[in-house]
């Protein structure tokens, strides 16, 4: 590669990560705004504004810049926190994965909470029915999770491949019967742990589960894992044909097909391609962390499609991004215990960070930069439609 | 009612769509706005339809100066507009639509469909435009369609009607009764502003001509004292020089025989009706016609996008009824699709992987799964010095590139694989005169290495210059086939009319 | 459409209409035989020869004393199976046309009359409780559907019927609260919805943002907000969060019709207002002038805008009085049920409104009838402890969106979203 080429191409790099960060940026200082509105104290001083403007700006300052010291704190600050972080970013790594493949097939999934719920169920499953060694098991256990989450996905596949079922209705409805199919297990015997009545499974045998990397510490090899897919994911979607043709139909499915490719085919495998990563995170939360399957969605399916949106639907953007929501989501604990700021403002700020990176002319309209030429607007659904 | 435009000029980015344009159409007069594709005639009336706002000039109403900043505007002074691409509402009956944004209200509120309904019927039976009210749009013919625009138009009270490309997508009888419609509407007092770049019906139907080109008028001619030939050479404003320097073709063996093809279209009709061809290597095959007459779904058979109902295809003498694109491409069929932006081109690619579009699973693109990137890059930059595909590198986006130089991607692409058998619809549609004459050259180099070339065109000049055989499909079948040296416009356009003669 | 046919043919499924209507219509009428053969043998035979199901008619506030409805539960089985096949059998031979989504509700009618009956075998079974508690659960889904219909005809997609309710629900309880009126509260809700859909609207007309990427946003967002607002707020100030239930109000006269007044006409103001948007919109959608401009901009925008019809203008109207909607139908778990706010406590009821929207094919009367399919699926749910029926309450709830899977693959029934929805209007 020629130097001229080299630094066209850290440009275009640069200019692709100057929106997410200032959405990530702006959603911060909106999420600052929110934690001030929602704190008595900063209030009061609000309300005598006129009399003593410092006050009220500097107990503004004061509650924001404990809340997210905090929260940096707790996720960053020590070899725990770091394992802590590393931890929450594992799954969404792999979710986030999930929704960026199907985008760059053209396909809006919002199934990774399905996706993800379906893995789960059947690693758990795996990991406390049989009695193998850890050799056999944990490969099995994290192979039935994997092939789970395809399925789950590739139905919406089919569907749209078939039907022209528009996969945002679908994975939808998909999400809410893997919910109904979770709970409905865990109200069997030959899920739910004897000693309790509440939906709780029985725990994953020691043998099928992902190994930590420290006796201390939660970050489990789980993480290398999604790491590696991510890798994995980035050869195929650029280096092979097959990413060639995932691309080439999600860019115009029309103009795919009239090149010979099969457009529904590349439909379906794309869906259990993100349905397999979907589940996997469901897998490697069940056998790295939680050694258990429990009801309720775990919303990272909503957070995927933030960290694909964020991450330009690129495998390294994604790890990025999941990174720095593990950050967050790691941190929002300790914030809670140690400010009694709710950990919900985390799901605040990344709605605000989805707005700010679809909306790109938002976010330039705030800092008043031009725009760039190869960047538009996102747009990838194409309308209802069944 | 008398319509001027004064000067008007509208810009868009990068282009001048219209420059100083000067018009003016009196009452019971037809007008006919003749011009190339792409020469503003659309633009122009968009700006007195009031959708574009015009940057210099003045649009005055029997000689009042009138600002038209919205349809709106526009409908209630009088104008109406026939879109090219009808704007009915498909699943609206006929009255809703003829009705939509000047609906007559009840006296509580709700609409007043009888009212409605009364007035529709007195316009219809007026104008001898036969329209069912309760009908739905999405069930009624091309030319019923119009009548309902028309209609609508008039309904509004418009006493200027402007008419894009009217007749493109009509069949000869409905071109007729849309004449006589024309005809009726004039004598009424209403003036008409046809549009249209067809020579023929232009002096057929207008009282004055106005030739555009390039966003400029280029002269106004009345039917009586001007010729075909001289209107053609006003529009692209050179000796009409179309024709490529091509020899005589030199007919090998037959490598594409279609025997009794029948084809569906999308409401199970049969578009392509009982037809029988054969191209041979070496030779030109142009197939000449109106649009919609089933040009389309023969070329979507031909190329394994749509299936064949009846009958036979061979190319080599290998049938190919259910093969897809892929298996066609791997038998030698190269393809150059009617809608280059939406099938010839994935326009987010960049160039060089447009140009592997087809041929990327296979050696040297690819080994097993990984592509070979630098062989695709490679083949970028030879295709590019080749085919003359002026772009700043191989990475840049195809949609970035000029439509010429789009096409000349796709004809890369599909010449780039030696095929044996060259299919291709509207190959210079819309195109500059430049990339015309390149791509023609192009192509008869193709059947002179011994290609076999069958060529789907709306436009007479292209299949007279390259057709060595000439076909004229009407509805769905082969009405004629003409000798390329020998055939004439008239010949031609007789028979693109479906007379027999 | 467009993009469904378009994506069909992308993918090279080229069946046509007409053969789809044939397949279609064969379908529907092999599934009422199959409809029929299921009552006759699981709810005819499946029940003793001689048992009777009982109906208690009677509820709390029945003003008539109806005796109990007891009809022997295999006989009454059996008939209405012969009566799915006759519908079968006709469907079969000469179709139904135009009349055959009433003719589907007759089915479907029969077919839940034999479930309860065979539920019932040998029991007694509360069917007006029943019932009531069916459109009382059918009120909030209705109301988020509405708000579906309203911006999805004009060509917005709305799949932020979730988040509008959630906050909606939320802040009807801390604005009732505050003002000590329910009545504010639900003004509040109302207020809180329409401003939703406005950024709705803003995002997806003024920044076209994906229009599904912005329902989600707003769906995560209302989720988060309300979550930590409620944490940080309702937790020190419990009182904020004690808005009280609507008042039940009574019909004069119609509510002391035997089992329909206790059903319709004994209810709180929302079921009221649900009751007479339905038609109120119908009327609205399909007779005024408003109605066709809305529709014409979600078919065709291009057309209603060479009409003179301000495209963007009428969106931005129909999104904000979609999210309105919205928020009644969130006011509904605060102020219309539970009088107290619990973090997400709509639970996924937005989508089923999405579904009863899907449904009900985009239409106020359809999407009323869906809701009321949904609601009963979830109250029968509730209801099973008491029936002992061996299906799982999970698999009845999800019923709904089981349904809505097989209405848009198409292989029950057929929806038609307008063709425009989702896609941003452009001028020029």
């Amino acid at each position: 590669m020629t130097a001229t080429a080299l630094a066209d191409r850290c440009r275009r790099i640069a200019n692709g990560a100057v929106v997410p960060f200032l959405a990530l940026f702006s959603a911060l200082v909106v999420g600052g705004v929110v934690i001030v509105l929602s704190d008595a104290d900063a209030l009061r001083a609000w309300s005598s504004f006129v009399a003593d403007p410092g006050s009220a700006l500097s107990s503004s300052w004061d509650v924001v810049r404990d809340a997210y010291a905090a929260l940096f704190r707790s996720s960053l600050g020590s070899r725990r926190a770091i394992s802590e972080m590393l931890l929450e970013a594992t799954p969404l790594i792999l979710t986030g994965l999930a929704v960026a493949f199907a985008f760059r097939a053209g396909l809006f999934n919002i199934g990774g909470d399905g996706q993800f719920l379906a893995g789960a169920m059947a690693s758990v499953y795996v990991g406390f029915a049989f009695d193998l060694p850890a050799a056999l098991h944990l490969p099995l256990a994290l192979v039935a999770g994997i092939a789970s989450g395809a399925l789950w996905g590739g139905i919406a596949g089919v569907l749209k491949a078939r039907t022209g079922a528009h996969e945002v209705i679908t994975t939808i409805m998909l999400n809410f019967v893997a919910l109904r199919l979770v709970d409905y297990a865990l109200s069997t015997d030959r899920f739910r742990r004897p000693d309790r009545n509440d939906p709780i499974s029985k725990n994953v045998l020691e043998s099928a589960r992902l190994p930590r990397f420290a006796d201390d510490l939660r970050v489990h090899v789980g993480l290398a894992l999604a790491l590696a897919v991510a890798v994995g994911i980035w050869w195929v979607l650029f280096r092979s044909t097959i990413g060639f043709r995932v691309r080439a139909v999600g860019a115009s499915p029309s103009a795919a097909r009239y090149a010979g490719m099969a457009v529904g085919g590349t439909w379906i495998l794309s869906m259990l391609v993100a349905g397999g990563l979907a589940g996997m995170a469901g897998a490697t939360t069940v056998l790295g962390v939680r050694y258990r399957l429990t009801g309720g969605f775990s919303f990272l399916g909503f957070d995927a499609i933030a960290l694909a949106l964020l991450g330009r639907s690129h495998p390294a953007g994604v790890v990025g991004a999941a990174l720095l929501f593990g950050v967050l989501r790691a941190g929002a604990t300790g914030m809670q215990a140690q400010t009694s700021t709710p950990v919900d403002i985390i799901v605040v700020i990344q709605a605000l960070v989805i707005v700010f990176v679809a909306a790109p002319s938002l976010v330039r309209s705030i800092y008043r930069i031009r725009k760039p030429a190869s960047v538009g607007p996102v747009s990838l659904s194409q309308g209802w439609g069944s | 009612m008398r319509v001027e435009l004064r000067g008007i000029t509208k810009r868009f980015p990068g282009v001048v769509a219209n420059a100083g344009v000067d018009l003016e159409v009196g009452r019971g007069e037809v007008l006919a706005l003749l011009g190339e594709n792409g020469a503003g005639k659309s633009t122009l009336m968009n700006v007195l339809f009031g959708l574009y706002p015009p940057d210099e000039g003045q649009i005055a109403l029997d000689g009042e100066v009138v600002h038209l900043a919205s349809p709106a505007d526009s409908i209630a002074a009088g104008i109406g507009m026939v879109h090219q691409h009808f704007m009915l509402v498909p699943v609206f009956t006929v009255l809703e639509n003829v009705m939509l944004g000047v609906e007559p209200r009840t006296r509580y509120g709700g609409l007043d469909r009888a009212a409605a309904s009364k007035k529709l019927l007195e316009l219809s039976a007026e104008h001898n435009l036969a329209v069912d009210p309760d009908a739905l749009v999405e069930d009624l013919s091309v030319g019923a369609q119009q009548r309902v625009e028309i209609l609508k138009a008039l309904y509004r009270e418009a006493d200027c009607l402007i008419l894009d490309e009217p007749t493109a997508v009509l069949t000869p009888p409905e071109i007729e009764d849309l004449f006589r419609i024309i005809e009726t509407l004039t004598a009424s007092g209403r003036s008409v502003i046809f549009i249209s770049h067809k020579l023929g019906e232009v002096r057929h139907i207008a009282d004055r001509i106005v030739v555009l080109r390039h966003g400029e008028v280029v002269g106004t001619m009345t039917p009586a004292d001007s010729s075909e030939a001289d209107l053609a050479t006003m529009m692209v404003g050179r000796a009409v020089q179309l024709v490529v320097g091509k020899g005589p073709a030199r007919p090998a063996a037959p490598l594409l025989v279609v025997k009794g093809l029948r084809v569906l279209d999308e409401r199970r009709h049969a578009a392509v009706r009982d037809v029988d061809l054969e191209v041979r290597a070496g030779e030109i095959v142009a197939i000449a016609g109106v649009q919609g007459n089933g040009q389309t779904e023969l070329v979507e058979a031909l190329t394994g996008l749509r299936p064949i109902d009846a009958g036979t295809a061979e190319v080599s003498g290998r049938s190919l009824s259910g093969l897809g694109p892929r298996q066609l491409m791997e038998l030698g069929v190269a393809h150059i699709p009617e809608d280059r932006q939406r099938d010839g081109l994935v326009g987010a690619f960049p160039v060089r992987d447009n140009l592997v579009l087809n041929t990327y699973c296979r050696r040297p693109f690819s080994r097993r799964l990984a592509m070979d990137r630098a062989a695709v890059r490679a083949n970028a930059e030879q295709l590019m010095s080749d085919f003359d595909i002026r772009a700043p590198s191989s990475d840049v986006a195809a949609s970035t590139l000029s439509g010429g130089n789009q096409q000349k991607v796709i004809v890369a692409r599909e010449f780039g694989h030696a095929g044996t058998l060259i299919i291709a619809a509207q190959p210079t549609r819309g195109l500059d005169v430049g990339s015309i004459q390149y791509i023609h050259r192009r192509i008869v180099d193709q059947r002179d290495e011994g290609a076999a070339v069958l060529i789907v065109s709306t436009e007479l000049e292209e299949v007279l210059a390259l057709g060595d055989r000439i076909l004229v499909m009407f509805r769905g079948e082969i009405v004629g086939e003409l000798e390329g040296s020998s055939a004439t416009r008239d010949e031609l356009g007789l028979l693109m009319a479906g007379s027999t003669a | 459409m467009a993009t469904t046919s378009e994506a069909a043919r992308a993918a090279g499924v080229l069946t046509t209409s007409a053969a789809i209507e044939r397949r279609r219509a064969l379908a529907v009428g092999i599934s009422f035989l199959l409809v029929a053969g299921v009552i006759a043998v699981l709810f005819g035979l499946g029940v003793d020869a001689s048992v009777d199901s009982t109906f208690r008619l009677n509820v709390g506030q029945s003003t008539v004393d109806l005796p109990d409805l007891a009809v022997p539960s295999r006989l009454t089985a059996s008939l209405l199976a012969l009566v799915c096949a006759a519908i079968g059998g006709v469907q079969l031979t000469r179709g139904f046309e135009r009349a055959l989504p009433a003719v589907v509700a007759v089915v479907g009618a029969c077919f839940v009359i034999a479930f309860l009956t065979w539920a019932a075998a040998g029991a007694s079974f509360n069917l007006t409780g029943m019932l009531q508690s069916t459109v009382l659960r059918a009120t909030p889904l209705t109301l988020g559907a509405l708000s579906g219909v309203l911006c999805e005809r004009s060509g917005i997609v709305n799949i932020a019927i979730e988040g509008m309710m959630l906050s909606a629900a939320f802040t009807g309880a801390l604005v009732a609260s505050a003002a000590g009126s329910q009545l504010v509260g639900l003004a509040g809700a109302v207020a809180i919805g329409g401003l939703l859909g406005l950024v709705l609207a803003v995002l997806s007309i003024r920044y076209v943002v994906d229009q599904i990427i912005g329902g989600t946003v707003i769906n995560i967002f209302a989720l988060g907000i309300t979550s930590f607002l409620s944490a940080k707020v309702f937790s020190d100030y419990q009182e904020l969060n004690n808005p009280g239930v609507l008042r039940v109000l009574r019909v004069p006269l119609l509510s002391h019709i035997p089992v329909l007044g206790p059903i319709f006409f004994i209810n709180n103001l929302l079921v009221f207002v649900m009751l007479v948007l339905v038609p109120v919109l119908t009327v609205a959608l399909f007779r005024t002038r408003w109605g066709l401009r809305v529709r014409a901009v979600g078919e065709h925008p291009r057309a209603a805008d060479t009409v003179g019809i301000d495209v963007l203008k009428v969106r931005y109207r129909s999104v904000v009085l979609g999210g309105m909607v919205a928020g009644l139908a969130g006011a509904f778990f605060t102020l219309g049920s539970v009088g107290r706010f619990d973090e997400n406590m709509t639970a996924g009821r937005g989508f089923i409104a999405l579904a009863a929207l899907i449904f009900g094919r985009w239409h106020p009367v359809g999407a009323f009838g869906a809701a009321l399919v949904f609601g009963f699926a979830e109250s029968l749910q509730s209801k099973l402890a008491i029936l002992s029926i061996p299906i799982p309450s999970e698999f009845l709830l999800m019923a709904p969106y089981l349904v809505t899977l097989l209405v848009v693959a198409g292989i029950v029934g057929r929806s038609r979203a307008p063709a425009a929805d989702g896609q941003p209007y452009e001028k020029g």
